[in-house]
């Protein structure tokens, strides 16, 4: 929690209104994304209960399992589920683009668009990981054969719920947990987990306050939870005698379709407000600019769905229950990285996330005062380049001297601080020496060095390339770490 | 009747005092610095109708469904006088799974003071550690312990495993892995540790493995007798108490719901303290109640039931020392003012009135655990501490919001130790107006 957003939670408690923490919108939004929005039965381990899936306000497609704890029952609901995301996700293997790797010697494809889906919150998240657990590993033939699409369902959702571990991914959004990101409520994080009291807070109906809006949102009569989990009110009063309706009529009865009819209807109308409030969150979302470097991280998600579409295509293995120990430090590894280089994206792309680098002294914005476009450094082998610039801070300013730096408006150049000089008003003096981005030669390129009057943020952010890590092959595993392959599957 | 006691049942308007049980003691470690929490359960005041007379009703329910699955899956396992049960303890113990072992559900209904003492006697009886066999038992004893001592150390991995992957979302996958490859070892390591025990001489003969089935607990709770009547198994296998939980949230792969698990292990480390006084009264080392709780969860998807260990000695620390707290009870209620009362018939308004004399310690966490929490969260609104600590943190510390945007606005600080803080949010105030006005 930084001060910069805890500041802007103490204002929305204050306003009664929640408090932008983000001028750009730091995901991709599709065109069309897949909302989804789950139940579960109580009690049991991810069972489904009902799902409203579809790729636009208006076209909701009700899923019900008259009966959670059949295993029937729970695999047509995967199968129904599956005549909906596999059809979404085969319709964005269209058209491809060429990507030169390796220095431009060799070219892959990548498709020009990737599914997203959008489910209200992280809990969400984890009932996709587990249906695709449950269903990546079913066979297709054998004692009890389940129809092609169902493994293959399970595969791509864990390949979605994969994505959604991946900082500044945005294949599987828990919409909470984009809201969170450019809103802070007048309340915890905790209460922010639900979906209709963020909202409540971030767009609370006319006459109400955050505050009061987030109130009714709790109240589970007025308000059903997002799921996947039900009310337990709802579970005794209404779902359980609806539910024994059906199982207590004759199969083909008029009786057994009138409950499930009233079942279907029931479980409609627990799910038809987080609908709603889906589509109301993707409203608010799309109405931010999208920040610069969006659409780059968007290039990844496309070239991860390229990669597992190919690995399908291939008759690729389902994932793995778990990561061997080199897949996994592997993955830890890029995790990480990407979870680097998202954070410095958003600080690059947004003034107002950049300000909590500056309030930590990371990054400062100043006023160009001095400039040196020409200067020549003639120290070394051969002269190069090195203009200087001089700017006034207000900002607290901790750097050290020889510390390198970038400027989100000169990506490419690199600065080095030369002298950090206190200066009255609790000012600050900065004079940096910078190299790179100028063009060729020893004159600067129009317009490459900042000109006196400029206001420009420096920080030691860098967006800079992060080489990956080497692994060794598993062959070469100590036994500590899962060792040979043979002995791995002897203990597995 | 003590004086304090008097008191404690004036604050509850004469009503009998609500029982406890395992998971209200669990819950009692959520938050050990509110007051107001502990006046309230120390008396045993009727918390869901005091909140609801309030106009502030907790919203706890179980789902029916949730309910019978529960009892569905307690039911599989401890079907056939617990064969299966005691399979999956043994193995997960690293014993050698006894041919037979008794049976005693300790759960028929006569009194309760009747019953802790029946379950007292026949827990206690079954022991070949008691005064008996004194010399024999105890070499046997420490044989035992030291072939627990191994297998501990190997389970430590995987119980570790649980308890930290699955809160680090970013690590989930990479501890996975490594754990697998350990959890794997460690299987086999304890099926081999197993086998040694078993084999040794003067190993307690198999007919010793006991299952008890409900037992009474009695614990102290500020200075009453609170019974526990856990859906228990206390296990004796090698000499051993364990206790056995039987929960059904599932464990896939290897991993539970972390926030379950770490109910079901603060439950658990009520009931290992609760058997272990039983012992303690009696006579007997109390260490004879392993801190290695079983629990008994379905597999995957499916019924299969599947043992795992948890261990549970850091909730037993914590437990612990929230019951010492709750014995000094006389303290706490030292500070409170002589006519508070928390008496649900009382006017709504008096209770309001007397309940803010109280101090509480509202902290967002409190929702998911304290029927009076809506209430608290009403009367912090304004404060920073209600949109949780990590925020009050960022803030400096600074306790009121107003406060917070006055210190943000500009304004000296009232209180000495917050000029830093009045620092840091006018430098935040003005870089975050700067930054909405840069896009603006």
């Amino acid at each position: 929690m930084s001060t910069l957003r805890a500041l802007a939670a103490a204002q929305a408690v204050a306003a009664g209104v929640a408090q932008p923490v983000a001028t750009v919108r730091h995901l991709h939004l599709s065109r069309r994304p897949l909302v989804l929005v789950p139940l579960t039965l109580a009690g049991e381990a991810n069972a489904p209960l009902a799902a409203l899936v579809g790729a636009a306000p208006g076209e909701a497609r009700l899923l019900v399992v008259p009966q959670p704890r059949n295993r029937e029952h729970r695999l047509a609901f995967a199968a129904e589920l599956a005549a909906t995301v596999l059809p979404y996700v085969d319709a964005h293997r269209g058209a491809n683009e060429a990507v030169s790797v390796d220095r431009g010697r060799d070219v892959r494809y990548r498709y020009l668009d990737a599914p997203q889906l959008l489910v209200p919150n992280p809990a969400g998240v984890t009932f996709l990981r587990l249906l695709g657990r449950s269903t990546r590993f079913r066979r297709v033939d054998g004692d009890h054969p389940v129809p092609p699409q169902v493994p293959l369902l399970g595969r791509w959702l864990t390949f979605f719920a994969e994505r959604a571990e991946h900082p500044g991914s945005s294949a599987l959004v828990a919409l909470t947990q984009a809201l969170s990101l450019h809103w802070a409520t007048g309340q915890s994080a905790v209460e922010d987990l639900h979906l209709p009291a963020l909202l409540g807070w971030i767009a609370p109906p006319a006459g109400l306050t955050g505050a009061q809006a987030a109130a009714r949102a709790e109240d589970p009569a007025r308000c059903p939870p997002a799921g996947p989990a039900t009310d337990p009110g709802f579970d005794n009063d209404r779902l359980a005698p609806a539910m024994s309706a059906y199982a207590d009529a004759d199969p083909d009865s008029e009786a057994r379709a009138q409950a499930y009819a009233q079942l279907a209807a029931l479980l409609r109308e627990q799910l038809t407000p987080t609908w709603e409030l889906m589509w109301r969150g993707v409203g608010l979302l799309r109405a931010l600019p999208p920040g610069a470097r969006v659409a780059g991280r968007w290039d990844g998600d496309r070239d991860a769905f390229t990669g597992y579409a190919e690995h399908v295509d291939a008759d690729g293995m389902p994932q793995p229950r778990r990561d061997g120990a080199v897949a996994a430090a592997a993955r830890l590894h890029r995790l990480e990285r990407a979870a680097q280089s998202y954070a410095v994206q958003r600080a690059y792309d947004d003034p107002l996330v950049m300000a909590e680098y500056r309030l930590t002294g990371e990054a400062f914005v100043g006023e160009v005062v001095l400039a040196d476009p020409t200067r020549v450094d003639d120290t070394g082998r051969r002269p190069v380049l090195r203009p200087r610039i001089q700017l006034v801070t207000t900002d607290p300013v901790l750097l050290t001297v020889g510390a390198g730096l970038s400027s989100p408006a000169r990506p490419a150049q690199k600065a080095r601080v030369v002298f950090v000089t206190p200066a009255a008003d609790g000012k600050t003096e900065v004079v940096l020496e910078l190299s790179g981005g100028m063009g060729r030669g020893l004159t600067a390129s129009p317009g490459s060095v900042p000109e006196v009057g400029e206001r420009l943020c420096y920080t030691t952010l860098s967006d800079a390339y992060l080489p990956s890590g080497s692994f060794p092959a598993v062959e070469q595993t100590p036994w500590t770490h899962g060792g040979p392959p043979t002995t791995g599957e002897e203990v597995a | 009747m003590t004086s304090s006691e008097q008191r404690l049942a004036e604050i509850r308007g004469g009503l009998p005092p609500r029982r406890h049980n395992a998971r209200t003691i669990a819950a009692l470690t959520g938050n050990p610095g509110c007051t107001r929490r502990a006046i309230l359960d120390g008396a045993g005041v009727d918390k869901p109708s005091l909140a609801e007379r309030i106009g502030f009703p907790a919203r706890f329910g179980q789902s029916r469904f949730a309910i019978t699955r529960g009892n569905a899956f307690e039911a599989q396992v401890k079907a056939d006088g617990g064969v299966e049960l005691l399979r999956l303890v043994a193995e997960r113990l690293g014993v050698p799974v006894p041919a037979a072992a008794s049976w005693t559900d300790l759960g028929a209904g006569d009194e309760i003071a009747g019953r802790e003492e029946r379950s007292a006697a026949l827990l206690t009886a079954a022991l070949p550690t008691a005064t008996t066999t004194a010399h024999g038992a105890t070499t046997a004893h420490g044989a035992t312990t030291t072939a627990h001592g191994a297998t501990t150390t190997a389970h430590g991995a995987t119980t570790a495993h649980g308890a930290t992957t699955t809160a680090h979302d970013a690590t989930t996958t990479a501890h996975g892995a490594t754990t697998t490859a350990a959890h794997g070892a460690t299987a086999t390591a304890t099926a081999d540790d197993g086998t040694a025990p078993g084999g040794r001489p003067g190993g307690l003969p198999d007919s010793s493995a006991a299952l008890f089935d409900h037992p009474l607990l009695g614990l102290d709770v500020a200075g009453r007798r609170v019974y526990l009547e856990p859906d228990l198994v206390a296990a004796r296998l090698g000499g051993r108490f364990h206790v056995v939980e039987v929960k059904s949230f599932p464990v896939i792969d290897g991993q539970a719901d972390p926030a379950k698990l770490a109910a079901a292990a603060v439950q658990s480390a009520v009931y290992v303290l609760a058997l272990r006084e039983l012992l303690a009264a009696r006579g007997l080392d109390p260490q004879l109640v392993s801190p290695e709780v079983v629990l008994v969860c379905p597999r995957d998807f499916t019924n299969q039931p599947v043992a795992h260990l948890l261990d549970v000695r850091k909730q037993l620390l914590v437990v612990r020392r929230q019951l010492d707290r709750m014995d000094r009870l006389d303290a706490l209620l030292a500070a409170v003012p002589a006519d508070f009362t928390a008496d649900p018939a009382a006017d709504p308004q008096t209770l309001v009135g007397a309940l803010s004399q109280v101090p509480a310690r509202y902290a967002p966490d409190c929702l998911a655990s304290c029927e009076l929490a809506y209430f608290c969260r009403h009367e912090s609104g304004g404060r920073t501490s209600a949109l949780g600590r990590p925020v009050r943190e960022a803030l400096g510390g600074v306790d009121s919001v107003a406060e917070v945007l006055a210190l943000a606005a500009g304004e000296p600080a009232a209180d000495p130790r917050h000029d830093e803080a009045a620092v840091l949010l006018r430098t935040a105030a003005r870089l975050r107006a700067d930054a909405l006005g840069a896009s603006a």
